[in-house]
């Protein structure tokens, strides 16, 4: 059974917090509106007296909890590693739990008082047509993500496709003997917006021969519903997946979505004995490709004459796990690229699960930030590895007016790999 | 519960989006990085001067504590609202207001992160040295009050060193300037130095005028292990003998060597029973002469080994072995008491074999570390808050450390400030005519003792 842990579980975390205030400096929640509850600190605080009974869940309290990223930014560079992300994802649940779930989102809604809540179906011009929900399943992070009437006007979106990605490609592709078998685990993202990413990851492991599985009834990572609060959402969707794997034989569980990539390699393992393997199966994408050798392979392509200047972003999940330097591995041997490498490049863009739905302001004041970085950098393209990032960017990049098209990895390594045949061109 | 009345003319000054008496919020400004915690009334975030005057004004008509705070990251309680009463911050007090690259002066409002107006000076070749631990998230305007320091003390000097004016509220409302942008100045007394270090209890700071250097060309990291911490002292005093000045010397005794071989697998031979870190800045064509002729002054003084840093990543590594002290203790105790006394550069051997006895008659695990260029030594108490006693025990053990510390004309706090945590030992280093003189000019300018009362000297 999948089970999430309470918030008292995680009472000995919190009292390691010494109230140094090194989160401060870390925070990209804090850093956009510099008060004490919206720091790690602050928060950490608050489900101290929360345990202790001190502090009830209403008003303020609910405001701040809602106010963090779970980004993992201030346990990166906490000198005692206080898990602050997991402390607000437990104590969401258990708002959701006392308040109902739909009173969280909403209630935070209302306790900022935010003037306009928009119907984006209305203005947007039908960019996002109700459509775009009959096509996802009742449990998709994404329905989490863009709740329709909760979206605002302004906000960048890619379209939805057509077909989803799964329904594009067999369940299996065969690869060369003696190379890994791996089983894509594409997320929502990959398989409902962005499904060039997908063909690109298979494109990419196919040039190195391993045999790719591609379960068509995986379901969400429930990161969305992590940051929303709703356990018994994500518990199912653990076991929904957990089912999944266990029909087939693999070396790795891929993921080419930082966000899934932390759902399934951090958040799951900590459910029960039975998710445990997957801390260690589950890889990111480009730590298999390193592993595989493609660096080197890159290496030996011939540079091209007319290079595109391309810069980095770090996606929180993979850098607070320490996964930096293998994505700047293939960047540098691309041979079509110039890699520059932007100020901040690990500054969180400012997603944040559902975050950004209902924060969309402080959102964007993150956004900024980072465009500013972008814009400094001179790059053409900004490359990173998780379709929600790719989405956040490129909405930050506009609203600032930039000209940087925000990209996945793969799509310029694919371009790159002498079968590939995507073209990219800038602007 | 402040009255309504109050709360409103409040608002009036700050606005209603700038005050909070939200349960969660009042918990939020309670705590330091002492860990301490006392709930305030209200917090206020004004945005200027005029604002804080006006609140000082209202303060002192109704007789409500103030209470200064910056980023809360202090180690004495300084902004511990121990009263109740009125929490400012200055955290929307964070610009930069002007950098003068003619003259080489900044001027900025109190809020601003340390590092941040570091950045910003570095980045058009100033310097501005002073570089606490806390410096990526410590304020300014903290920095000021608590007259911070760092590393890079031993060649640069302290906080107080750069600040050249303020502007400041005073206790009772009223708004001063101090010194000014100039590098001179003689009229009047020397109240910007008084207020360095005056830790929120003489005035709030709202503007600071700061001196900048130069930023040099370059630093060259080294580390040097010793196989006893009187050849690190001796190799302190002998390289400033020989007319060097690095920009840093850091050491650590054995104890603390121990606890981050322990925590991180830092490799490091057996005899290595004390570490200096050695840093020299200027230009780049002198530093690898400077650094090789600073492991020839301190070879003959029991160095095990030396490892000079060729690349800023591997001067990072060196410095990451510095950085990791504090995480390292935590990891091999659960609770420590943190004091940071000073003694003169060359009693620092004889202090940490007082300080060794001393955790002997206690058995209490007692490790050092700190700024060995300028005497001063973090002294860390370790226990575990869980053991009956052990709490009361290390009380006793940081008086002795203390005595002992005046007892070889050091002071109890080169850098923390006293606070709340150090004012009960305050007559143990000042004497009573001196207290007296120091609480008149408390008295005279604070009649109400309105601005942050019972810190440094308790109230009776
Ligand atoms: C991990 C860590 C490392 C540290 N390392 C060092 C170090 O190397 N060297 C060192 O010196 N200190 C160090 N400190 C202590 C602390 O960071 C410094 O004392 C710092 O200057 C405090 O700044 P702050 O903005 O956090 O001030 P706060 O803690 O908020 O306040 C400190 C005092 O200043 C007063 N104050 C704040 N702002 C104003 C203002 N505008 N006007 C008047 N009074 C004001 C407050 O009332 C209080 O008395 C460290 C602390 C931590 C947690
Ligand atoms: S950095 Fe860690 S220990 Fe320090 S205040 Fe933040 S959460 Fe607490
Ligand atoms: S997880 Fe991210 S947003 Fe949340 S407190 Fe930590 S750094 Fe801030």
């Amino acid at each position: 059974m999948a089970k999430l842990k309470e918030l008292e579980e995680y009472r000995e975390q919190i009292d390691q917090c010494v109230k140094c205030g090194a989160c401060r400096a870390h925070c990209p929640v804090f850093g956009a509106e510099r008060r004490e509850g919206r720091v790690a600190r602050g928060k950490v605080a608050m489900c101290q007296s929360l345990i202790e009974g001190k502090l009830d869940l209403e008003g303020k309290v609910l405001e701040d909890l809602s106010q963090c990223l779970l980004c993992g930014s201030c346990e990166a560079q906490c000198p005692n590693k206080v898990p602050t992300d997991e402390i607000v994802a437990a104590a969401r649940r258990r708002i959701a739990e006392e308040r109902g779930l739909s009173s969280f989102g909403k209630g935070v809604a209302a306790v900022l008082g935010r003037p306009k809540l928009m119907n984006f179906l209305a203005k947007s011009g039908g960019a996002l047509s109700p459509l775009f929900f009959e096509k996802l399943p009742e449990n998709s992070g994404l329905r989490l993500r863009f709740p329709a009437p909760y979206l605002e006007a302004g906000r960048t979106l890619p379209p939805l496709t057509a077909k989803p990605f799964r329904e594009r490609v067999p369940e299996r592709i065969e690869g060369a003997p003696g190379k890994p078998t791996v089983l894509f685990f594409t997320g929502c993202g990959i398989n409902y917006m962005y499904p060039a990413v997908g063909e690109a990851f298979l494109k990419a492991l196919q040039f190195l021969g391993a045999t790719i599985i591609i379960p068509k009834d995986q379901a969400c990572c429930g990161l969305p519903a992590v940051s929303a609060g709703a356990a018994a959402t994500v518990e199912g969707l653990a076991e929904q997946n957990l089912a999944v794997f266990s029909r087939y034989r693999y070396d790795y569980i891929v993921t080419a979505c930082a966000s899934c990539y932390g759902g399934l390699g951090k958040i799951y393992p900590e459910m029960g004995a039975e998710f445990a393997p997957l801390s260690t199966q589950v890889k990111d994408i480009f730590v298999l490709l390193i592993e595989l050798g493609l660096a080197e392979k890159l290496a030996a392509l011939p540079k091209a004459e007319k290079r595109t200047r391309v810069t980095w972003h770090d996606p929180c999940h993979l850098r607070t796990r320490g996964i930096t330097k293998e994505p700047r591995l293939i960047l540098k041997n691309l041979p079509q690229i110039d890699f520059v490498e932007m100020q901040n490049a690990g500054i969180c863009c400012g997603l944040g699960g559902t975050y950004s739905v209902y924060h969309y302001d402080t959102s964007k004041k993150i956004g900024a930030k980072k465009a500013g970085y972008i814009a400094a950098s001179g790059a053409e393209l900004v490359a990173t590895d998780c379709p929600g990032c790719i989405m956040q960017l490129q909405d930050g990049v506009n609203h600032a007016q930039g000209p940087a098209r925000v990209v996945h990895l793969l799509e310029l390594l694919v371009a790159a790999l002498p079968e590939g045949e995507g073209k990219l061109t800038t602007g | 519960m402040l009255a309504p009345r109050i709360l409103k003319e409040l608002t009036g000054i700050v606005g209603s989006a700038n005050l909070t008496t939200e349960p969660s919020d009042l918990l939020c400004y309670s705590y330091d990085a002492t860990q301490q915690s006392f709930l305030p009334e209200v917090v206020v975030h004004p945005a200027a001067a005029k604002q804080i005057a006006a609140i000082m004004q209202l303060a002192n008509r109704e007789l409500i504590p103030v209470f200064p705070r910056g980023a809360g990251s202090g180690f004495s309680g300084g902004a511990l609202p121990t009263k109740g009463g009125i929490v400012l911050t200055t955290e929307r007090m964070d610009k930069i207001l002007e950098i003068d690259q003619e003259n080489l002066i900044a001027t900025v409002e109190p809020g601003v992160v340390t590092e941040q107006f570091q950045i910003a000076v570095e980045a058009v070749g100033l310097f501005y040295p002073p570089d606490p631990a806390s410096l990526k998230f410590s304020s300014l305007g903290g920095n000021v009050a608590e007259c911070a320091g760092g590393p890079r003390c031993v060649k640069y000097g302290v906080t107080k060193d750069y600040i050249l004016g303020l502007e400041v509220v005073t206790p009772t409302g009223d708004i001063i300037v101090t010194g000014g942008p100039t590098m001179k100045g003689v009229v009047g007394y020397d109240l910007t130095k008084l207020l360095c270090g005056s830790e929120g209890t003489l005035g709030i700071i709202t503007k600071i005028v700061i001196k900048l250097l130069p930023l040099p060309e370059a630093k060259k990291t080294m580390l040097v292990l010793f196989d006893s911490i009187d050849g690190a002292a001796q190799a302190v005093s002998s390289i400033i003998k020989h007319k060097i000045i690095p920009t840093t010397l850091e050491f650590m005794d054995g104890r603390t060597l121990d606890c981050v071989k322990q925590a991180t697998g830092l490799q490091v031979p057996d005899a290595a029973r004390a570490v200096l870190i050695i840093e020299v800045d200027g230009d780049r064509e002198f530093l690898d002469k400077q650094a090789n002729r600073i492991a020839e002054i301190i070879r003959p003084l029991g160095v095990v080994e030396t490892r000079i840093a060729t690349t800023p990543a591997e001067s990072e590594a060196l410095w990451q072995i510095r950085r990791s002290v504090s995480a390292s203790l935590r990891k091999v105790n659960p609770d420590k008491f943190n004091e940071d006394i000073c003694v003169p550069r060359s009693k620092v051997p004889v202090m940490i074999r007082r300080i060794d006895a001393i955790s002997e008659k206690y058995g209490l695990a007692i490790v050092n570390f700190g700024h060995a260029g300028d005497g001063n030594i973090h002294v860390n108490i370790m226990i575990d808050k869980k053991i009956p006693g052990e709490a009361e025990k290390a009380e006793h053990a940081i008086e002795e450390v203390f005595k002992e510390a005046l007892a070889l004309g050091g002071t109890m706090s080169g850098e923390h400030g006293v606070g709340l945590a150090k004012a009960p030992y305050i007559p143990l280093e000042i004497t009573p005519q001196t207290a007296a003189y120091m609480k008149a000019v408390k008295k005279a300018l604070d009649p109400n003792n309105i601005l942050n009362p019972g810190k440094i000297f308790l109230d009776n």
